[in-house]
């Protein structure tokens, strides 16, 4: 023990005498710029007073599932393989299912095949907010609806409050169904519910969302619905969009485009 | 019978003292040598100044609350600029500043939270870079 | 008093030595649990809730019906419940005791339930839920033990205690109330999203609890030296037939608005339940035995002749309690999680863990409610044969 109080001294006096010392010597300063993880020249963030995105599912092509794998890689999605226990962020559903009301038994072959890209809506009015118990899922000032995993106690509320079908609960270890793990970001545990988070950790860097970025046919589009200049505005301004179960006053942020 | 009631109050007593007092006897007498920590890694050996965030005496009494702080900043208020007491500025993140030096977990982190009994969960989400690279 | 939950015969002996074995095998397979997560139950991504939620849900109401007891003695000076309102109030002590648990087994992260209040949020029903309850929990806790203490003594039960009492009426009516809120405010639920859901979930509790609380006290009469008293059988009896046809009456105004609007998203629950949803049948002979049980026992209630023999009130009782049960208990929770709001139809039937945990959570609330009942009966024989 006493060998371990007398190292511990040592380092403390050390680290004592560069706090005093690295002021005054101006090269120990820029030294210190080598350590990982302090910010030398910290990527410009993407800000935004209300994030949102529009998907024309026109442009997408038959089958396509980029956006499913470039967002369940970056985020460690696990692939679990059976419906029960399963977890998605975003993924493909046919058009009945995602827009009922708008479905009818004359509609073309088209529109009946037509697989249309859902995730979390990201909405302006979350019921999922509303009704945590814990503040795990809160929505932030840019709209974002976020989970803080740490906080989440698993009562899966949130679950039966997402009209959209949106979470997902980690019914059991995710991590050994991870076929590549990502090592910038965290999985998640057992026993947390998770969901499409708008790539908050990207817009921190500077980056746009992964499926964004993987949609080959630039169908979908990300954006400040705030700004009138934004691309993102302009396109839900002049083109005629949908939006899911609107009437539930949930205010989506998820604008489709048909 | 009021003999044998007392008798039977002071066995309950007896072994409650025993339950409640079994940490404090249970290790006596067997010493578990002190953790040696492991700080040779690449990063900190190329670091011409081998210094934490804070000073190691801050960090080796407070980290948990630090990296609470952090994760409560970055996650919830999207706050994920440090700025250490000497004016440094670092990335909140575990796995973005803490493990890029301490890259070898097994030989730091786990060394003293086993000696001490600690079993902190941040482990079963946030990645070790060296597990994954395995 | 306590002392009195320890001593009985062989035959209580037994049936706590079972309850033990039930318990301890639930306590088995929730480690299981812990260690798989809730992937172990046969809850999914569509139906995220299951068997845990469910008894709550049903718990909650035969907690609430307690009032059915002190209401009419504390408020209406109805005497023939004066010896009985304290075993209302252990039944409730013993049901939340069970909600708690149901609540705890079915977290994903049990060890961080403490959140609940270290980040208190009120616009949360649970959060609001959990201060009900724990509140009820307490009331009842004090109120049944400072009676029953008296009781002993032979003293009026002290002053302090009656506003409590009052307080635990409306505070009864509080936890059914705001257990309802938890399901009727989401908006994406059609199967939940009605305002009747809180008289609905009263009604029925008003039926299942003091049914329960009949068959007990036939139970106690023949084999635990207590007997309530044929008055309030009687009284207690025609309490369960009214709050049952309240009851039916509320399901059949709930169907008729349902049916006759038409709205597809309202129809497809309700279809699911009674008639079953393109190919898919589980709650069908469920909900089929649960309303032919119910008109049955509805029946029998009705006819006084039949409702004052009392095997023929025990079958009847029985019956109210397992209908019941069934709609709340099964019904409730999972049809509202079928069809998902992408519309597929994920099935949900409970796992054998699942199963194990449920009866073991049910095993250890008998187990609280069978030693405060001792208790009650001891200090009732002992005052009743000095």
């Amino acid at each position: 023990m006493s060998t371990n109080r007398r190292d511990f001294l040592k380092i403390a006096g050390a680290s004592a005498l560069t706090l005093i010392m690295c002021p005054i010597l101006p090269v120990c300063a820029r030294e210190n710029l080598q350590v990982p993880g302090m910010e030398s020249a910290p990527a410009k963030p993407l800000t935004a007073k209300r994030w949102a995105m529009a998907i024309d599912t026109s442009k997408c092509p038959p089958g396509c599932t980029d956006c499913v794998a470039a967002c369940h890689a970056v985020h460690n999605v696990p692939n679990i393989g059976n419906s029960k226990d399963d977890v998605k962020w975003i993924w493909t559903e046919p058009f009945a299912s995602v827009f009922p009301a708008e479905n009818h038994s004359y509609s073309g072959q088209a529109q009946q095949k037509m697989r249309v890209p859902v995730l979390c809506n990201q909405c302006a009015n979350p019921p999922c907010v509303r009704v945590c118990p814990t503040q795990a899922t809160f929505k932030r000032a840019d709209g974002i609806v976020m989970m803080d995993y740490h906080r989440c106690i698993g009562c899966r509320l949130c679950m039966a409050a997402c009209p959209y079908g949106a979470r997902s609960m980690n019914y059991r270890d995710p991590r050994p169904f991870i076929a590549k793990i990502n090592p910038d970001f965290p999985t998640r545990t057992k026993g947390v519910v998770e969901k499409c988070n708008f790539c908050q950790e990207r817009l921190a860097k500077g980056l746009l969302p992964a499926c964004v970025l993987a949609c080959k046919s630039k169908a979908l589009v990300f954006g400040d619905v705030e700004d009138p200049h934004s691309e993102i505005r302009k396109l839900i301004e002049n083109r005629f969009t949908l939006r899911r179960r609107a009437s539930l006053g949930t205010v989506p942020q998820i604008y489709y485009i048909l | 019978m009021k003999k044998g009631k007392w008798g039977l109050i002071i066995f309950g007593l007896v072994i409650f003292i025993v339950g409640v007092t079994f940490p404090v006897w249970y290790g006596a007498g067997t010493s578990a040598p002190a953790p040696v920590l492991d700080m040779d890694t690449p990063v900190i050996k190329s670091m011409p100044n081998k210094k934490c965030v804070e000073d190691t005496a801050f960090i080796r009494a407070h980290h948990m609350k630090l990296l609470d702080a952090w994760r409560d900043e970055a996650v919830r208020d999207g706050h994920r600029e440090y700025t250490a007491k000497d004016g440094r500025r670092f990335e909140k993140s575990l796995t973005g500043t803490c493990l890029q030096c301490h890259s070898n977990k097994s030989a730091f982190c786990d060394r003293c939270h086993n000696y001490v009994g600690a079993k902190p969960s941040c482990f079963s989400c946030h990645i070790v870079p060296e597990e994954v690279k395995k | 008093m306590l002392e009195k939950a320890l001593k009985g015969g062989r035959i209580y002996g037994i049936w706590i030595a079972f309850l033990l074995v039930i318990a301890a095998t639930g306590i088995f397979f929730y480690l299981r649990q812990l260690d798989y997560g809730l992937g172990i139950t046969g809850m999914s991504r569509d139906v995220s809730w299951g068997l845990y939620i469910a008894q709550f849900t049903f718990l909650v109401g035969v907690a609430a019906s307690a009032v059915m007891l002190v209401l009419p003695y504390y408020l209406h000076d109805y005497k023939a419940f004066g010896r009985m309102t304290v075993l209302g109030e252990f039944l409730a002590v013993s049901a939340v005791i069970m909600c708690i648990l149901f609540v705890f087994v079915d977290l994903g992260q049990p060890s961080r339930v403490m959140n609940v209040l270290l980040h208190p949020t009120p616009n949360s029903i649970l959060f609001w839920d959990m201060v009900v309850l724990s509140g009820y929990l307490l009331i009842n806790l004090m109120i049944g033990w400072v009676v029953l203490s008296c009781t002993k003594k032979e003293i009026p039960p002290p002053a302090w205690v009656k506003p409590l009492i009052y307080l635990s009426i409306p505070w009864a009516i509080s936890i059914h109330t705001v257990t309802a809120f938890i399901y009727a405010g989401l908006p994406g639920r059609s199967f939940w999203l009605t305002a009747i859901m809180a008289p609905r979930f009263l009604s029925s509790a008003f039926a299942s609890g003091p049914a329960l609380l009949i068959l007990i006290c036939l139970v106690l009469k023949r084999f635990g030296r207590f007997d309530a008293g044929e008055k309030a059988i009687s009284a207690l009896s025609k309490i369960v037939a009214y709050a049952l046809a309240v009851s039916i009456f509320f399901v059949g105004v709930e169907l008729f608005t349902v049916f006759y609007s038409g709205l597809p998203e309202h129809e497809a629950h309700f279809q699911y339940l009674f008639a079953g949803l393109h190919g898919h049948f589980n709650l069908v002979p469920w909900m089929w035995a649960s309303t032919l049980l119910a008109f049955a026992a509805l029946a029998m209630l009705i006819i006084p002749q039949i409702r004052r023999r009392e095997e023929a009130l025990a079958a009847a009782c029985a019956a109210v309690f397992v209908s019941l049960w069934i709609e709340k208990g099964l019904g409730l929770v999972i049809t509202g999680f079928i069809p998902s709001p992408l519309e597929t139809i994920t099935e949900y039937s409970p796992t054998g863990p699942e199963m194990a945990i449920t009866l073991g959570v049910w095993a250890a609330g008998f187990l609280i409610l069978t030693g405060l009942y001792r208790i009650f009966t001891g200090v009732h024989f002992e005052r009743d044969n000095p």
